[in-house]
């Protein structure tokens, strides 16, 4: 148990009738830190938050706010409260009224509430004059910090939010998340941020909880989640990836099971150890991925042919076919583009310092 | 295009105008006038003089009135309390089985309204199935439960309770779960839920199924003469009796006016302040 943990799960179940949606979760979750649990729909992700804020019960397993236990405590008793995917703001409320609402049930006086409210108005830079707006005259981004405000005014000792910005368009959403990140520097509260997407988590967080069907993947900050995946879910979930099976030889060197990879480890030595007969996968992103001459050489190599070039916008990603069929995509910057044609034999070469080894129980 | 399609409706709803103003706005019309017509009169051919009214307030049909309103407003009253739980259950919990409830219900309504009365009359007359059985089980003497002000309120409440639920079952579905998740999860009680958020979010179906339940309650017939065995008299009550018995037109007119005045102004207001359009689930 770690000492400024300021939520801990320890073993987390939860079924409904057969079906397990949670299947064991243990996750400290730390004071003040921006933490963002990702999977994909169905991953259990949605039950986890509801019983992080009381809407529901763990079946098995206890949750602990610093030393509380809270678990079988309802949602109105909990010192958490949620931003929801729908923000579930009060459309016969004005947005003052909606952001006192928390202050009205503590019986707070109107003048104090006003007070906060113009506050959180100003800290989510919304206009004092929006307090007397309806919720239905607001837009979309002017909602999604009403109900920010709303949550804020509860004064949680943890702010939860479930997937809220993902009924608005690109750029609006781009733009709350640096949004959160910033507010979550200024207010100093711990977040606990439910999204389906990894590049949403990886702009906000501290730290990145994988989940997948209904247990966490891995647990670790953007730069891990991203170099070091723990395992082939979490390297293909976080965008386009390179995977190459390969398996552990008698004399200490490595194989290639697949594609075929030409390994040049220096004096014998590859980099990368599996005991003999192990099987692992090796992963390099598309962007470390080069193409090179015949003459040059790289730690590793595959050689195939060019088959597709799509442009992204500042990047170009090649798709690129090994022999045996496998397909491998690389990503080079505009100007770094690669000056071939489509049905190209290519030779691809990466080195041993962008190369993962995922080893699979 | 716009004028076209424009003058199109009107021309497509004529015929409805048409049989609206003949069979509805028409007899309205002619009581109304009646009811400005001197005592006794058959013809709207006289000179009009306000006899009918002086004759409510000077021989005491104010109290008729006072009766049909009051029974009304406390069956409604009731009505809400009983139907709240049933309706949010309907709307919220219950899932599949409501549908077998709301069939349950329609049904009642296929069988007449006073053959139904007349079963709770034979349920609660003295003899009858309850007060027989208490005799021949404990061998309690009592009365029938019947010919009192309550027992109406009771049918009041038994008849009209469909018109109640239903809306208010619409009221309560339109109040989103969120809503109420959100409130609690912002550490409102239930009650506090139920008084912040149900009630205001409902409050179309509340004002249509009370409307409904009051104008029909205010207006019904049947209850005092079967259940009460007119143990008080109510305005409709009045309103036959001045037509039939009493051969009084005008009065019986006049009677009638001075209901649709109140009754009407009154879902007037109602109506004006709930959105109609949310509780016949057109959008916004």
């Amino acid at each position: 148990m770690e000492a400024n943990a300021i939520l801990r799960l320890q073993g987390i179940k939860k079924r409904f009738g057969s079906f397990e949606a949670l299947r064991g979760i243990d996750l400290n979750i730390k004071e003040g830190e921006f933490l963002t649990i990702v999977g994909p729909s169905g991953s259990g992700k949605t039950t986890l938050i509801r019983l992080l804020v009381g809407m529901d019960n763990p079946t098995e397993g206890e949750i602990w706010l610093r030393d509380v236990r809270i678990d079988r405590v309802p949602a109105n008793a909990r010192p958490t409260c949620m931003v929801f995917q729908s923000l579930a703001l009060f459309p016969h409320r004005s947005v003052g009224e909606n952001i006192e609402f928390p202050l009205k049930i503590r019986g707070e006086s109107a003048d104090k509430r006003k007070k906060r409210a113009l506050q959180l108005l100003e800290l989510l830079r919304l206009p004092a004059h929006y307090y007397d707006k309806r919720i239905h005259q607001c837009s979309g981004g002017e909602r999604q910090r009403v109900a920010l405000a709303r949550a804020l005014a509860f004064d949680p000792e943890i702010l939860f939010f479930d997937e809220p910005l993902s009924a608005l368009d690109y750029r609006l959403r781009k733009a709350l998340e640096k949004e959160l990140k910033d507010l979550h520097e200024r207010t100093g509260k711990t977040f606990v941020y439910i999204t389906h997407s990894l590049e949403e988590a990886m702009v906000m967080s501290d730290r990145i909880a994988i989940m997948r069907d209904g247990h966490l993947e891995q647990v670790t900050d953007a730069e891990g989640i991203y170099a070091r995946p723990a395992s082939r879910f979490v390297a293909e979930f976080m965008g386009e990836v390179n995977l190459f099976d390969i398996e552990g030889t008698a004399q200490g060197g490595i194989r290639s099971l697949g594609t075929e990879v030409h390994i040049n480890g220096a004096n014998g030595d590859t980099g990368v150890h599996l005991a003999g007969g192990e099987k692992g996968t090796l992963m390099v992103r598309p962007e470390f991925v080069r193409f090179q001459q015949s003459t040059e050489t790289s730690d590793f190599i595959v050689k195939g042919i060019l088959r597709a070039e799509y442009a992204l916008g500042s990047r170009i990603q090649y798709l690129v076919e090994a022999a045996g069929g496998a397909q491998l995509t690389v990503e080079k910057l505009r100007e770094d583009r690669y000056k071939g044609e489509i049905n190209d034999d290519v030779i691809l070469g990466w080195d041993l310092d962008h190369t993962h080894l995922i080893r699979e129980a | 295009m716009d004028r076209l399609n424009h003058k199109l409706g009107l021309l497509s709803a004529l015929p409805l105008v048409v049989v609206l103003v003949l069979s509805f706005i028409a007899p309205l019309l002619v009581v109304a006038g009646f009811s400005i017509m001197p005592q006794k009169v058959f013809s709207l051919i006289n000179m009009p003089d306000f006899s009918s009214y002086l004759v409510i307030v000077n021989h005491g049909y104010w109290k008729s009135l006072a009766w049909s309103l009051g029974m009304a407003f406390v069956a409604t009253v009731i009505l809400f309390l009983i139907s709240w739980p049933l309706a949010f259950a309907m709307a919220k919990v219950f899932g599949r089985f409501t549908l077998v409830l709301t069939i349950a219900v329609v049904v009642s309504l296929f069988v007449s309204e006073n053959i139904r009365l007349f079963g709770w009359i034979l349920t609660l007359m003295k003899g009858g199935l309850i007060e027989g059985h208490m005799r021949a089980w404990f061998g309690t003497e009592m009365d029938g439960a019947l010919y009192n002000v309550p027992i109406i309120v009771f049918g009041l409440v038994y008849v009209y309770f469909p018109f109640m639920l239903f809306p208010l079952a619409q009221g309560i579905s339109m109040v989103p779960d969120d809503a109420r998740q959100a409130a609690a999860d912002l550490g409102a009680s239930r009650w506090r839920v139920l008084w912040e958020i149900d009630l205001p979010l409902a409050a179309p179906g509340i004002v249509v199924g009370s409307l409904l339940s009051f104008v029909l309650a205010a207006g019904a017939l049947a209850e005092s003469k079967l259940l009460g065995g007119q143990a008080v008299i109510v305005m409709a009550d009045e309103v036959e009796t001045a037509f039939t018995y009493g051969q009084n037109w005008p009065l019986g007119s006049a009677l009638s006016m001075v209901l649709i005045v109140i009754i009407g102004t009154l879902a007037i207001y109602g109506v004006s302040k709930v959105d109609l359009d949310q509780i016949m689930g057109r959008k916004r």
